[in-house]
């Protein structure tokens, strides 16, 4: 199938005027793009633009209501996901697809085995391999078991899968969203090297820094449509924000010096062991004083998730933690309450599964934690339901939700707006410390400048904020100070001005980083 | 992102449809037995609803489901899976027979509260050890309280014929209660305002008592904070354990209510129909919840409107049975349809009339 018409004329992907609807919303609209073989091209657009939905038609999960799909020229059908590997299509998902006990070697036969016998595939698989590690210096162990590997090599093994599969065209959903910078940057070399073999490229981030790294052209997408298709040398990325949102954005926070005052949380030696009896925190120590920002930094799965889930109140732990010079109760299970008795707001990290009771009505979830607030008592038995609409309301007004409906649910909100409503019920209790794990995760750039905003704000008026997140433009941007998480342990300490990413990817990576 | 229907759609028109196309299916099997399914239905809605008997038999039947529907509905909410109210019902019973033969009840009145206080504490009773185990233990609530249906069965079988059976008496039953304790039927109560109620039939008090019970049901989940949080819990364990909600605290709750419910069941069979404490009282009532609760949405209301239907359906079968030559168990199949088109198929019955809805919409400008 490779250049079946020959040469660089022929497009490697043409789709013609797609369209697809879901009940009342269309995710595509009369999108057109062409891909040229031997090229990366990279897909922008904010959360529910229209990218997932228009990468699963190409990967035969959903059928497109309307329009046409040429590969290497040809038009073809794809009714589901073997017909997609047929036409030379790879896909590598946002989560991985792969069995944890198999190894390797038998995560990539699977399902394209040679017979009932698995032997010759897998002495076939070996050899292929081995021919795959050479040209495109993609090495995996082949008898390592994918539970043993780490995220980088996981979606090697998924890029091998593909190419084992005979992909031409390779599609990685948020390839990034998982990895340290040198991990990207290693994700990147191996994508340069398969574009410099002829294989076509289609990568889909919301990180623009990467699109202007390695992609040769760069579609658009907004609410469903295509908006512009560019070459990426001739664009930059206030222009992209700009085609992304439909208006123009700060891609720079503006914010004041910050004026740290005493010490509200003080951390000591903060140890966790999980059920299975591995230490997620490795005594841990920090502070954080009233007016700063103090950014953790590092790869998911470090620690961090531990760290909030203490000061947030639904891990137990050992070690010394002081709220205002008291030190807090770290034996219970249970204790979210009496965290939020201590002045501690919680921003969770995953506001559909944590923060909000996703079928409760926007009102029900402005009180969620604090529903024992005797504001919320009509009298000893009964809960002041009106009142509580009338709060949320108004601070649906002031936090920008919309719709400003307090009647719905949570979940008919998009993904900026819940976290709008989260933040607006933990920020008007004027928190002494406000805890925020992946403040802008799965948010639209628009939200995301009004979200950093509202934190800088809280920062100004004179709460301690300690702020946990994987995206390292938002801690360089947001931090006073800065501190890196690796493997329950914090690798070290640094200003936002004496940093860099690259300081920054080292210490993520367990290194010290330079001479501080 | 816009609803796909209006809210009353949701609520009515969809069991409505599921219900119809139930109750299609249910004549299709009755003419495949060679019985004429127009004459069923006349015979069953002149059974269930055809006189003032026939109305006091279904609504003795809907009261029972109330209670037990209710009873499963609020563990729903707090995503237990209660399927105990069978055991929690006959526990009630023997807190009812207890009461009523204790005392020398002077009048009903004082009686009444007395032994639904009783029935409540013996159906909660029999639900904590099933959720004390499930909150701190994790054994599974399912598989509990199903074990509980059965000592609760041993247990009141032990009793009737060792210990609370009148000496000289054959059968495994309590003694008579007292005349003390007998509770005035809707015929008694209608007839101050004039209204010609069947002497006959069961229907009692007790069904008010049920409608009270719906209004606080309702009042307890969307209107008190331990409403709030068990509803919370329900719908999501991590973001309860945010809120700083405590799961133990929650379980036990929302199980000691829905076994107070359960048992209150209790009130109705035992004290205001049978007069004393027999064996196999409940009659697979607490199973019968179970679909009250699913087909009501798990809403008082809905409930209230659910056990209504069964009640019909109980005693409409039962009179089929009686008169013409379908069996009994053609009751179980037309019960059991309606449980499948209002629950499990409910989808089958959304997706036309979403998109149904959605073609409207477009039309309009």
């Amino acid at each position: 199938m490779a250049g079946a018409a020959g040469g660089q004329r022929v497009p490697a992907i043409e789709l013609r005027g797609i369209s697809k609807a879901f009940g009342p919303v269309q995710a595509n609209r009369d999108i057109s793009l062409t891909v040229m073989p031997g090229t990366i091209h990279g897909i922008v657009g904010e959360n529910g633009a229209g990218k997932s939905t228009l990468m699963s038609i190409l990967y035969g999960f959903y059928k497109a209501d309307a329009g046409e799909i040429r590969i290497a020229g040809r038009p073809i059908q794809i009714p589901d996901s073997q017909a997609a590997i047929r036409a030379g299509i790879g896909m590598v998902f946002q989560h991985f697809k792969l069995v944890e006990p198999f190894t390797v070697l038998e995560n990539v036969i699977l399902g394209v085995e040679d017979g009932r016998l698995l032997r010759p595939s897998l002495a076939r698989a070996r050899g292929e391999l081995k021919r795959l590690a050479a040209d495109y210096e993609l090495h995996v162990d082949p008898d390592a078991r994918i539970e043993d590997l780490g995220v980088g090599m996981k979606q090697r093994v998924e890029i091998l899968k593909a190419l084992y599969r005979q992909a031409d065209i390779l599609i990685l959903d948020e390839p990034t969203g998982v990895l340290t910078p040198a991990e990207a940057d290693h994700l990147f070399r191996i994508l340069e090297n398969l574009r410099s073999q002829g294989k076509t490229i289609i990568l889909i981030t919301h990180k623009l820094r990467e699109i202007m790294a390695i992609t040769d052209t760069v579609s658009v997408m907004r609410r469903g449509q295509m908006v512009a298709t560019v070459a990426t040398a001739q664009t930059s990325p206030g222009e992209l924000a700009e085609l992304m949102v439909g208006r123009k954005v700060l891609l720079h926070l503006d914010k004041k010096p910050a004026a740290p005052g005493r010490t509200v949380l003080a951390v000591e030696n903060l140890r966790v062991t999980d059920i299975d009896g591995v230490e997620r925190l490795r005594g841990v120590s920090l502070t954080v004083r009233a007016g700063e920002i103090l950014g953790i930094a590092g790869v998911a799965g470090n620690g961090q998730s531990q760290l909030l889930g203490v000061l947030g109140g639904t891990l137990p732990a050992s070690g010394i933690v002081r709220i205002e010079g008291q030190a807090i109760d770290l034996s219970a299970r249970n204790a979210g309450q009496a965290r939020r008795a201590a002045g501690i707001a919680h921003v969770p990290e995953d506001r559909q599964r944590e923060g909000l009771v996703m079928e409760f009505l926007a009102w029900e979830n402005m009180i969620f934690g604090y529903h024992h607030d005797p504001a919320c008592q009509r009298n000893r038995a009964l809960m002041d339901n009106a009142a509580i609409r009338a709060m949320t309301a108004e601070r649906m007004e002031r936090f920008d939700v919309r719709p400003p409906d307090p009647d719905l649910q949570a979940r008919s909100f998009s993904g900026g707006n819940q976290q709008k409503i989260v933040l607006a019920r933990e920020i008007e209790r004027n928190p002494a410390l406000l805890i925020v794990g992946q403040p802008t995760r799965g948010v639209d750039i628009g939200a995301i400048e009004f979200i950093h905003q509202r934190l800088i704000a809280l920062r100004d008026a004179g709460a301690a904020i300690l702020l946990v997140s994987v995206e390292l433009d938002e801690i360089l941007s947001l931090s006073d100070r800065i501190a890196v998480m690796f493997d329950g342990r914090i690798m070290g300490e640094r200003r936002p001005e004496e940093t860099d990413e690259k300081d920054l990817g080292l210490m993520m990576a367990g290194m010290r980083g330079k001479a501080a | 992102m816009r609803e796909a229907m209006p809210k009353w759609a949701d609520l009515v028109l969809i069991p409505l449809a599921s219900l119809v196309l139930a109750f299609a299916l249910s004549a299709l099997v009755i003419l495949a037995i060679g019985e004429d399914p127009v004459a069923a239905v006349r015979m069953m809605v002149s059974g269930a609803l055809g006189s003032t008997y026939a109305w006091g038999y279904t609504l003795y039947y809907a009261t029972n489901f109330i209670f037990t529907g209710l009873a499963v509905a609020v563990a729903f909410q707090a995503r237990l899976f209660n399927i105990g109210g069978e055991g929690q019902a006959m526990l009630g019973g023997l807190g009812v027979a207890l009461i009523c033969l204790s005392l020398p009840w002077p009048h009903w009145a004082l009686a009444l509260p007395a032994a639904a206080l009783g029935a409540a504490l013996f159906g909660a009773a029999w639900a904590a050890i099933p959720a004390w185990l499930q909150a701190t233990r994790g054994s599974h609530i399912v598989i509990t309280t199903i074990m509980f249906n059965f000592i609760a069965a041993a247990v009141l079988n032990y009793l009737l014929v060792n210990v609370m059976r009148p000496i000289g008496a054959m059968d495994p039953a309590t003694a008579k209660f007292p005349p003390g304790t007998h509770l005035p039927s809707l015929h008694d109560l209608l007839a101050p305002f004039g209204i010609a109620f069947s002497r006959a039939a069961p229907a009692n008090i007790t069904f008010l008592i049920a409608i009270a019970a719906c209004v606080l049901v309702w009042l307890i989940l969307w209107r008190t904070r331990l409403g709030y949080e068990i509803r919370a819990y329900g719908q999501s364990e991590p973001a309860a354990l945010y809120a700083g909600i405590r799961p133990v605290r929650i379980v036990m709750a929302a199980m000691l209510i829905s076994g107070a419910l359960a048992g209150l069941m209790a009130v109705n069979n035992v004290m205001g129909e049978a007069e004393r404490l027999v064996l196999n009282a409940v009659e697979g009532a607490g199973f019968i919840g179970i679909a009250v609760a699913l087909m009501g949405r798990s809403h008082p209301f809905g409930v209230f409107l659910a056990a209504l239907l069964f009640g019909f359906l109980y005693q409409g079968g039962a009179e089929l049975a009686l008169w013409t030559d379908i069996p009994r168990e053609m009751i179980v199949v037309i019960q059991a349809l309606v449980i499948l088109f209002t629950g499990a198929l409910d989808n089958m019955v959304r997706m036309p009339l979403e998109r149904l809805f959605l073609a409207l919409r477009r039309g309009r400008p």
